[in-house]
């Protein structure tokens, strides 16, 4: 599979459907209307109690304040997203991108051949579907919440590239 | 609009007469940890920032902000509560204290026996936990942290700035000593 470039803001964002539970899908296009946050990390089950996934599910609340949807995305399987999302008590769904190993992730420029995960990257999306805002972390660095809120907040300010038709 | 990989997160409110604080005003190193107290790193850490005050000396200033992870950590939030409490009758410290050297006690019994082993107020202490008294305020902390990048507990800020290194108390020195830092 061809390897894109880390996609950037202006971009549509690819469309996806990913399995989050055994018998349950999520697709993209489902939030159509609200902005998604699409947090891709390594690997569920990180070192540390106080990870990424846990301090964004304390965060949810100031999410939905700008309407906005959280879907974390990795390339482990249901079985274990449901493990690890029990232990942390995540109250948002976690994406198995898991086959074909990391397509998602490849369609979004994040993935890490040589590790066979995702990178650690940040995107928010708006209402229409196009990227509004994306973050490449160095792996080894949790990314905060810090700039999300910011790329919220600007998307209430401003309207939507692709319907203002202002980008090439 | 900020994306790549340049983006350095910075504490965006700065350390000041709201904070519990050691140390003196002017000193040249600031160190402000965002911790909970159920969390074990935090726990971990806890000796470590003991020992880099006692290295840096007055050189220091150091501020505690609560960062409690309510979801994994059930007793996080109601100690961070009592360790204000506590700090309304002029213990906040030995009150942060008492609660990391006891991790694995924090249920409401353990925090009123804490508060009687500091002679506080125990009908104040008991009402103000009971009535949420300083829940906003460590919601005001907590989001404080939110804004700042903070990314898990615990997470230091070096002069402003979120260090995202090792925590070791030779790594925290280091990074708090560096020139272009220091005084920022």
């Amino acid at each position: 599979m061809a390897e894109t470039g880390f996609l950037k803001p202006g971009t549509p964002a690819p469309a996806f459907t990913l399995h989050t539970t055994a018998d349950q899908t999520v697709s993209l296009s489902d939030f159509r209307g609200h902005p998604v946050i699409l947090a891709f990390y390594p690997a569920d089950w990180s070192p540390v109690c106080g990870d990424q996934m846990a301090v964004y599910n304390e965060i949810l609340p100031e999410f939905r304040k700008h309407r906005a949807v959280l879907l974390g995305i990795s390339v482990d399987g249901v079985w274990c997203h449901d493990a690890f999302a029990q232990s942390r008590r995540l109250h948002f769904p976690l994406l198995a991108d898991f086959e074909p190993k990391g397509a998602v992730a490849r369609l979004y420029g994040a993935y890490r051949p040589k590790d066979g995960t995702s990178e650690r990257a940040l995107f928010v999306i708006d209402g229409d579907g196009v990227i509004r805002w994306s973050y490449l972390s160095p792996i080894g660095i949790n990314p905060g919440a810090d700039g999300i809120l910011e790329a919220l907040e600007s998307l209430q300010s401003a309207p939507s590239p692709t319907s203002t038709q202002q980008r090439a | 609009m900020a994306h790549g990989q340049s983006r350095v997160s910075r504490l965006v409110l700065p350390v000041a007469g709201r904070d519990h604080v050691l140390g003196l005003a002017n000193a040249p190193a600031v160190l402000v940890e965002y911790g909970d107290f159920e969390c074990p790193y935090c726990g971990m850490a806890y000796p470590v920032v003991n020992e880099v005050r006692r290295r840096l000396g007055r050189q220091l200033r150091f501020a505690f902000r609560h960062f409690p992870l309510a979801e994994i950590h059930p007793r996080a939030q109601p100690a961070a509560e009592a360790a204000e409490a506590a700090g309304a009758q002029g213990k906040f410290w030995e009150m942060h204290d008492l609660l990391y050297e006891n991790q694995a006690a924090l249920a409401d019994p353990d925090l009123r026996r804490y508060a009687g082993t500091l002679g506080l107020d125990i009908t104040r202490f008991v009402n103000e936990l009971a009535g949420g008294t300083w829940e906003s305020r460590v919601r005001e902390d907590f989001m404080s942290g939110v804004r700042s990048g903070v990314n898990g507990t615990p997470t230091f800020f070096v002069n402003g700035a979120r260090h995202d290194g090792s925590w070791d108390a030779d790594s925290l020195i280091e990074a708090l000593m560096a020139p272009s830092r220091a005084g920022v």
